[in-house]
């Protein structure tokens, strides 16, 4: 569904990426591990459009959507919730909702997409009239989740969705992506809790300073003791 | 007795001049509400808007003496105008934001572009002062023993009923909240599927229009149009924008309404040669004490 090959991506003179190759098939729950500045962030900013590839390119589903612009990216069916959550913090969160199903044109499909989202965040529906500055950051996380769902859709690409929440939360969206991905929808995900995403994951990647240093089946890498070592915090 | 007649004639001025202040004012807040959105969203100040409402007047004026008819005419000049603004940002905004340049640059490139329509102006319709109809006079009215002026009720009204529009366009529309989300925060709102830069121009069209109608109208009052007449009702409308808290849009109107009464009643009261400094010394009191203006949030953090 997504191909990713030799990819380049510089900041100024920062080589984010060097030349990085990955695939994520349809269906598949993908994780992307590594430690603060391997490039994880960078590697879903470069497919999503947000971050420019110097050489290499990205294709999805067959089409070529190296550098093409982020909201046209959305439109093809990928979405990122991103590091930080990003909600828009003096919209409501009705609001918020409605701008991650901004490219959807049906009005049926859209209230559907609202019910699904509320019934996964109850929580958030009961807050619709709040403005999402002064939600708590676990609720916020729960929002530029339900935000990036709210397109539906074909790969969802999710950057840290459990940072800062408390564990029975953190719990909560392992079980979500796992229940989102059995609804079909792919997804590529980076956690720093890499047990818990090797957990929900059917592959992984590993990233070393811009370079992918191990890929693999989850399971396997999981029990490889270089990883336990490097990100399981093991041996 | 003619002690109550000179206070009565006094409370007639007053009267009048708060008529005529507010008219104007109101002017200025269409003018305002330009700089206003502008700034919210690429938080830069657009020097050019003075000269983009001079445009405006000219293009009016120009298909008046074409024949087309007033309306035609203010149709035209606020569509041309609108465009005008889309393409400052497009020629010259736009690819300083792809590249990432100074806050600074792409507000010289303003004052630049302001020069340029100016100058522009002068080359084909020449700098001098020419008549514009008065197109909405339609004698005084009588509110009770108060006379008005019509064209000052017309501008009021005119201005009021746009910006109450432009206000349901930015908070009930598809539009308007992709407006909103942009202002915010514009990497999120490209992750939304929106077309930021479309959104900016369309942020440019609206300021553009808006000053078009502002531009008809003062010119319509005033009966006045020439190359340099955005240069003080340009900074006059900055001021109010900046004294309402710049990016608030009732601020705005506020701004503008205070600019326009306290030049009414400077120029009557304190002689004409007051009625351009009065609206500043007014917002540098407001800023030394309010630095946000008065109803200006605290700065969101632009990421
Ligand atoms: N906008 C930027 N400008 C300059 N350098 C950047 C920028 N964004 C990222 N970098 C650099 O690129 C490298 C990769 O950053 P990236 O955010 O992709 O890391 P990450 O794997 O997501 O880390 P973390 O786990 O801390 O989120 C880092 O060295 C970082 O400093
Ligand atoms: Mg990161």
């Amino acid at each position: 569904m997504l191909k990713i090959s030799n990819l380049n991506t510089f900041y100024g003179h920062i080589h984010a990426l060097k030349g990085i190759s990955m695939e994520i098939k349809k269906g598949e729950v993908v994780s992307l591990i590594g430690s603060n500045g391997a490039g994880k962030s960078s590697t879903l900013g470069s497919i999503a459009g947000l971050v420019r590839t110097q050489s290499g390119n990205v294709t999805f589903m067959d089409k070529d959507i190296t550098n093409m612009s982020p909201h046209n990216i959305v439109k093809l069916g990928i979405s990122l919730s991103p590091e930080g959550r990003e909600v828009f913090p003096a919209l409501t969160v009705q609001e918020n909702l409605r701008l991650g199903a901004y490219t959807k044109k049906d009005k049926v499909k859209m209230s559907e997409s609202f019910t699904r989202v509320y019934d996964l965040f109850p929580r958030l529906k009961e807050r619709i009239k709040q403005t999402a500055g002064t939600l708590s950051g676990g609720e916020q996380q729960m929002l530029a989740i339900g935000r990036a769902l709210m397109s539906e859709p074909q790969l969802l690409m999710l950057d840290e969705p459990s940072l800062g929440l408390a564990p029975n939360l953190v719990l909560m969206i392992f079980e979500l992506i796992e229940s989102i991905n059995k609804q079909g929808t792919t997804i590529l995900l980076i956690e720093q809790n890499a047990n818990m995403a090797l957990s929900v994951s059917h592959r992984a990647y590993v990233l070393e300073t811009g370079n992918i240093s191990m890929t693999g089946n989850a399971k396997e890498l999981a029990n490889d003791p270089r990883v336990k070592k490097a990100y399981l915090g093991i041996g | 007795m003619s002690g109550i007649l000179t206070r009565n004639c006094v409370a007639t001025v007053i009267i009048q001049q708060l008529f005529n202040g507010l008219a104007l004012g109101m002017a200025y807040a269409l003018i305002a509400v330009g700089y206003s959105l502008v700034f919210g969203i690429l938080r830069l100040i657009n020097f050019s808007h003075g000269a983009v409402y001079a445009f405006s007047a000219h293009i009016a004026l120009l298909f008046v003496g074409l024949n087309f008819g007033i309306i035609p005419a203010i149709i035209l000049s606020i569509v041309l105008t609108g465009i005008l603004g889309v393409l400052i940002d497009k020629t010259a905004l736009e690819p300083l934001r792809m590249n990432n340049s100074i806050p600074m640059a792409s507000l010289i490139t303003t004052i630049g572009m302001s020069n340029i329509i100016q100058n522009l102006l002068m080359i084909f319709f020449n700098t001098e002062r020419k008549s514009f109809p008065a197109f909405f006079d339609f004698g005084m009215i009588k509110f009770g023993s108060v006379q008005v002026n019509s064209t000052q009720v017309v501008m009021f009204v005119v201005s009021l009923i746009l910006l109450v529009f432009l206000t349901l366009i930015i908070n009930k529309t598809k539009l308007g909240l992709a407006m909103r989300a942009t202002e915010q925060n514009s990497k999120a709102a490209s992750l939304m599927g929106i077309n930021t830069n479309f959104v900016i121009s369309a942020t440019f069209f609206l300021g553009g229009a808006s000053a078009a109608i502002a531009g008809v109208l003062i010119s319509g009052y005033y009966q006045i149009v020439y190359p340099g007449m955005g240069f003080m009702v340009g900074l006059k409308a900055f001021a109010a924008a900046v004294l309402g808290g710049i990016g608030v849009l009732y601020g705005s109107v506020v701004g503008g309404l205070v600019v326009g009464v306290s030049e009414s009643y400077a120029a009557t009261f304190m002689g004409s040669s007051y009625r351009d400094s009065v609206a500043f010394i007014i917002l540098i009191l407001v800023l030394i004490i309010r630095p946000t203006g008065l109803f200006g949030k605290k700065d969101i953090k632009k990421v």
